[in-house]
């Protein structure tokens, strides 16, 4: 088989039993969805009476939408390696590692999966959205690009949690990185508040942070009058580019895990 | 392309594996010590050793899991450091480890591993049918794995490894676990394979049982060397004359089946005869 051809077979192969397996055990969406309500309703209902938040031509709802959307992909993905860490104290990773198939398969069809968990939040979002009235976007080819982006953010911080799984190993560790990981990458971003309410180091820090492009095109492509800072061409470059040296990165390590 | 012809003249000449100098070192501590080892194909091949013998690590290296710090081996007529991706269509593996995932059902763990060995769509029923059949398994195919007793895993795992129709075996403590009746059943199924298909296996084991049941040639690792390679038989006699494997095992690994291993290497040993059990 042609060799482009055989690594997609082989990522399809490995994304579908995950799928699978999400499917069978929906627990983990249910859960998933409660947070979003918090911050949209609680957190969100009180910042919309704070007049400080420069949010542009849109209320401050609106405006923390797509930023809770993106936090929602981030917070599950960021956790996507623990399975990894499974897998391999199991014996699963070994007989995959032992298999004719590219490694950057194995770890392609993983991001492949964890952007079709991303969708399933991006539904939940939506109906939360709808539900307290925000103005969104209703357009197919916006709700498209908000779901191409939701895959692309999910398939970014899925691979860089495998990163993170292949080099420390064990679950605790593991889950200690997480949590140190994600606050962090949340509030150094623009999900909550807007880049230009930034002392200049944090800015420098939010401008490297992959999330802020995410949350950045889900701004546009979301919320009726929803503007962005770096325009979608920039948003979705840089988050493709992110994942393929992410990809390359993972494939690389992946072997090192049953060491 | 030298290598593909002096590959193939290999083959021709019947050695399954070929080990030169073979040798992992893991920082100062040498797990796997300038092995020189040759398993022709066809016959049972055991790999014995106490734990921390370097059994794991050989066959790590063997499946093309772990390269070589020195030295170099050929297995299927294709050299472990070279050509990888060549070994890995050609060998089927059974990791000590559960390698099965419980959260699939039998049949879906069949087929995940007939894609990834691109096994065309057409043959891919057929295939993972025969293979659920040959290892007496049809009945519960669409049960979750997770459901399936010890045994019953086992065999889905021979089932997964023989569908790609491997010239060779890998085996890491095939039988670990296992209650007797199970084990007879994995035994009776590992003949099968080598007899009906002509599969070469290479297997570690613990269990002298085992040995006599199913090896026809056995190596005994110590510290990381080949301290031994021959028949049963003629191992047994160099040892005395009424020696069982017990005592061939005990002679050669210079004490008892206990020394060494780390505690890592007993944690997942126990995780493994419990998930299994």
């Amino acid at each position: 088989m042609i060799a482009p051809l055989d690594f997609l077979a082989k990522s399809l192969a490995i994304a579908q039993v995950e799928l699978r397996k999400l499917l069978r055990d929906p627990t983990e969406l249910v859960s998933r969805a409660v947070q979003p309500v918090l911050w949209l309703a609680v957190f969100g209902q009180v910042f919309s009476k704070v007049r400080g938040i420069p949010t542009g031509n849109i209320g401050y709802l609106a405006f923390l939408t797509p930023g809770i959307l993106a936090q929602s992909v981030l917070f599950a993905a960021i956790f996507y390696g623990i399975a990894v860490i499974w897998e391999r104290d199991l014996g699963v990773i070994h007989k995959l590692l032992v298999s004719p198939s590219p490694r950057g398969a194995l770890v392609f069809g993983k991001a492949i999966a964890a952007g079709f968990r991303g969708l399933l939040q991006a539904v939940i979002i939506y109906v939360i959205a709808f539900a307290m009235h925000i103005p969104l976007r209703t357009e197919p080819a916006a709700v498209f690009g908000v779901l191409a982006a939701v895959v692309l953010g999910a398939a970014v911080f899925s691979t860089f949690s495998l990163i993170i799984a292949c080099i420390v190993k064990t679950r605790e560790r593991f889950m200690g990185v997480g949590q140190l990981l994600t606050m962090p990458l949340f509030f150094a971003s623009n999900a909550i508040y807007p880049l230009s309410l930034m002392p200049e180091w944090l800015r420098a820090v939010a401008r490297a942070n992959p999330l802020t492009y995410l949350v950045d095109a889900l701004r546009m492509l979301m919320i009726e009058g929803g503007q962005g800072a770096h325009g979608l061409v920039m948003n979705f470059t840089v988050l493709g580019a992110v994942f393929v040296v992410f990809v390359v990165v993972a494939a690389r390590l992946y072997p090192t895990l049953i060491e | 392309m030298i290598h593909a012809e002096s590959a193939e003249q290999h083959a021709a000449g019947g050695l399954a594996i070929e080990t030169f100098h073979l040798t992992r070192r893991f920082g100062a501590f040498t797990a796997v010590d300038r092995v020189n080892l040759v398993v022709p194909y066809g016959g049972i091949f055991g790999l014995l050793g106490p734990n921390g013998a370097g059994k794991s690590t050989l066959i790590k290296m063997l499946t093309t899991l772990m390269k070589p710090s020195d030295g170099t081996a050929r297995v299927a007529g294709f050299d472990i450091v070279q050509a990888p991706a060549e070994i890995r269509k050609r060998i089927g593996y059974v990791p000590q480890l559960l390698s099965a995932d419980g959260a699939l059902t039998g049949i879906e763990n069949l087929t995940l591993s007939a894609r990834l060995y691109s096994i065309p769509r057409a043959e891919l029923k057929p295939r993972v049918a025969e293979a659920l059949r040959y290892m007496g398994l049809t009945d519960s195919a669409r049960l979750l794995v997770k459901k399936y007793s010890g045994g019953m895993i086992r065999r889905l795992e021979l089932a997964q490894a023989m569908l790609h129709r491997p010239a060779i075996l890998f085996l890491d403590e095939p039988t670990i676990g296992l209650d007797p009746v199970a084990c007879m059943s994995v035994w009776d199924r590992l003949r099968a394979l080598n007899q009906e298909h002509g599969m070469t296996i290479l297997m570690t084991t613990h269990v002298m049982d085992e040995v006599d049941e199913l090896c026809d040639t056995v190596a005994i690792l110590h510290e990381g060397r080949l301290a031994a390679c021959a028949s049963p038989a003629q191992l047994k006699h160099a040892v005395g004359d009424d020696a069982t494997m017990t005592d061939v095992f005990a002679y050669f690994s210079g004490g008892s089946i206990e020394d060494g291993g780390g505690y890592r290497e007993v944690r997942q040993t126990r995780m493994t005869a419990k998930r299994l059990g």
